[in-house]
C-alpha cells in the first residue's frame, strides 16, 4: 500500500507544478488548516508539542514525497492519522512542500472581516 | 514613586491606598467572581469578559504562541496565570488589565495547575519535558522536576494540583504517573507509579480531590489511581471499551479534566471513537455509552451535574451535543459556529459560553432554553477560563 502511495505522490511530485496549481482558495483552507487544526498538536507555529516540530529545520533531510505519504496515511504508533479522507495527495503533497521550504503565516484577520 | 503621588497615596483612605499600582483615578471597587478569559490564539492575546453582562471588558496583549493555551486562577480570582505553547508563564492581573509577571520557563509547555493554597503554580512542559514550579506572586522558579525516566525525557501530561501541596501528572512517553508533594518547597518528594498504562495523553482529578484518572492513548481503557491509598497504584478501568475495533484516526486529542464528573457518574471521552463513556465513580464500572455526533474532545457536566456538554474533533467540530444525566441520551445538537474549541459554564451554570474559532465568535447560551443570550465578536477564540475556576480542586 505505502509503496504505492509514495509511488502515485512521486508521479504527482514530478509533475512539478501540479501542487502549485491548487486553487488560492484551497491554499488559503490549507494554511488555516495546518496553522489552526495541525497546530493542536504540532503547534500553531508548528515548533512541535505531542507531534514534533515542523519547521524546515527540524524537517531539513526529509524527503517532501515521504512528508506527504506521513499525511496522507499517518504514522502508526504514533498519534499521528492518516488524513485522507480530508486531503488529496495533491494537498498532502502542497503541504509537504511548503513544510519543508517554510510555512506561509494566515493572513491577519482585517477590520473588514470583524 | 514620586514624591507628589506617594504624597496622594499616603492622603488616600487605607482600603484605597490598598490597591497596587494605581496611578491616577482609583476604578470603581469591583469584585473578580464574574470575570473570565477567552484566549485569542492566533494573536497572542486574552479578552477579558463579565460573565454577567455578557461584555468584553478589555483585551491583554503580548502573551506569545497560545495554541493549546490554558488558564488557572489566583484564589482571590484577580489573576489570571497563562501558559503558553511557547514555554511562556504569565501573570495577567485582571482588575489592572495588564502583564503583571511573565518568565519564559521552558521550549514547549502544554498547561499548568495551582496550589491548594494559591502558593505556587505549576507547569507540564513538553521540552524538555518535566514540571516546574514557581511561585505564584514572583513567578520566581521554586522547584525543577525532570520527567526523566531510564535517561530519556518524557513529555508530561495531565498535570492537576491535589490537596496538600501536591501536584500528579503523567508521562506520555514513559506510562508513568508521578505525584510530587512540594511541602517542602525546594525539595519536593516525588512517587512514581510505573507501568500505568500505554501512552497516557491527559487525565483529570475528581472534584474531590480522590482520584485520578489518566486517557490512554496506546490503548483501550484508562488508568485510575485512588489517591487515599497509602500506598496510591494505578488501576485499568473501562478495559478494551473499544471493544476490539479498530480506532477512528483520532484528528484531535481529547481533553479530561474534573469537570467530567456529573453527580455518581463520570462522563468520558472514547479515543477514537464516536462515544461518551459513563463510568460509576463508586465501582469504576462502565454503566453506559452514549453514541454522539462525532470523536468528543472536551465532555463537561454543567455544575449542577443534569447535562453535560460534549464538543468534537474536526471534521465534526462545528457541532454540541447536550447529554442528559438522568436519560442519557443527547437531547440537543446545536450548531454554534465552525471550529467549536472549548465550553465554560458560569459559575452556577445557568449559561455556558462557547468558542467557535473560525466563526470569530464566543457564544452565550441558556443551559435551560438553548437560546443565545449573547454573541461576542472574538478573534479565533479557543479556551475559555471563568474564574470561579480558582475555587475548585483540579482546575
Amino acid at each position: 500500500m505505502r509503496p504505492v502511495l509514495l509511488a502515485s505522490l512521486t508521479v504527482l511530485a514530478s509533475a512539478a507544478t501540479l501542487a502549485q496549481e491548487l486553487p488560492e482558495t484551497r491554499r488559503a483552507q490549507l494554511v488555516r488548516m495546518v496553522r489552526q487544526d495541525c497546530g493542536s498538536c504540532h503547534g500553531m507555529r508548528l515548533t512541535g508539542g505531542l507531534g514534533p516540530a515542523l519547521t524546515p529545520e527540524a524537517l531539513a533531510g526529509r524527503p517532501v514525497q515521504a512528508l506527504a505519504a506521513t499525511i496522507f496515511h499517518g504514522r502508526p504508533g504514533t498519534p499521528m492519522p492518516g488524513w485522507h479522507t480530508m486531503l488529496s495527495e495533491a494537498d498532502a503533497l502542497w503541504i509537504a512542500q511548503r513544510l519543508a521550504d517554510g510555512f506561509p503565516d494566515e493572513p491577519a484577520r482585517t477590520e473588514a472581516a470583524r | 514613586m514620586k514624591r507628589r503621588e506617594l504624597l496622594a497615596a499616603l492622603l488616600t483612605p487605607p482600603a484605597l491606598a490598598a490597591l497596587p499600582g494605581c496611578a491616577g483615578p482609583l476604578p470603581a471597587a469591583t469584585g473578580t467572581g464574574d470575570l473570565g478569559v477567552v484566549v485569542e490564539r492566533a494573536r497572542g492575546a486574552l479578552a477579558l469578559v463579565n460573565t454577567s453582562s455578557r461584555t468584553l471588558l478589555a483585551e491583554v496583549e503580548g502573551l506569545g504562541d497560545l495554541s493549546h493555551a490554558s488558564v488557572v486562577f489566583s484564589r482571590d480570582g484577580g489573576s489570571a496565570f497563562v501558559f503558553g505553547r511557547d514555554g511562556a508563564l504569565t501573570r495577567v492581573d485582571l482588575l489592572a488589565r495588564r502583564i503583571a509577571a511573565r518568565v519564559v520557563q521552558a521550549g514547549n509547555s502544554i498547561g499548568g495547575a495551582i496550589s491548594q493554597d494559591g502558593t505556587l503554580v505549576a507547569a507540564q512542559n513538553y521540552s524538555p519535558g518535566g514540571v516546574k514550579v514557581f511561585d505564584a506572586k514572583t513567578l520566581a522558579l521554586v522547584a525543577d522536576i525532570p520527567a526523566v525516566v531510564d535517561g530519556r525525557a518524557s513529555r508530561v501530561v495531565g498535570l492537576a494540583d491535589l490537596p496538600g501541596q501536591r501536584f500528579v501528572f503523567s508521562l506520555f512517553d514513559a506510562d508513568a504517573i508521578w505525584i510530587a508533594d512540594l511541602s517542602d518547597r525546594t525539595r519536593p518528594e516525588v512517587t512514581k507509579l510505573a507501568g500505568i498504562g500505554r501512552q497516557p495523553y491527559d487525565a483529570l482529578v475528581t472534584p474531590d480531590g480522590r482520584h485520578y484518572i489518566a486517557g490512554l492513548f496506546g490503548e483501550d481503557g484508562l488508568a485510575l489511581v485512588d489517591l487515599w491509598d497509602e500506598t496510591p497504584h494505578a488501576r485499568r478501568i473501562l478495559g478494551g471499551y473499544g471493544r476490539g475495533q479498530q480506532p477512528l484516526p483520532v484528528f484531535k486529542m481529547p481533553h479530561l479534566r474534573g469537570w467530567s464528573v456529573a453527580g455518581r457518574q463520570a462522563y468520558l471521552p472514547a479515543i477514537g471513537r464516536h462515544e461518551v463513556l459513563v463510568v460509576d465513580t463508586t465501582t469504576w464500572q462502565e454503566v453506559g455509552r452514549v453514541p454522539v455526533a462525532g470523536q468528543p474532545v472536551f465532555v463537561m457536566a454543567q455544575p449542577d451535574g443534569r447535562q453535560v456538554w460534549v464538543n468534537f474533533a474536526l471534521p465534526d467540530y462545528h457541532r454540541v451535543q447536550v447529554i442528559d444525566t438522568v436519560s442519557r441520551q443527547v437531547v440537543r445538537t446545536l450548531e454554534p459556529g465552525k471550529a467549536v474549541l472549548h465550553m465554560e459554564f458560569t459559575p452556577r451554570g445557568e449559561a455556558v459560553w462557547i468558542s467557535a474559532r473560525d466563526a470569530n465568535r464566543v457564544s452565550v447560551l441558556d443551559t435551560r432554553s438553548f437560546r443565545t443570550l449573547a454573541a461576542l465578536d472574538i478573534d479565533a477564540p479557543s479556551g475559555i477560563f471563568f474564574t470561579s475556576r480558582a475555587g475548585r480542586i483540579g482546575l
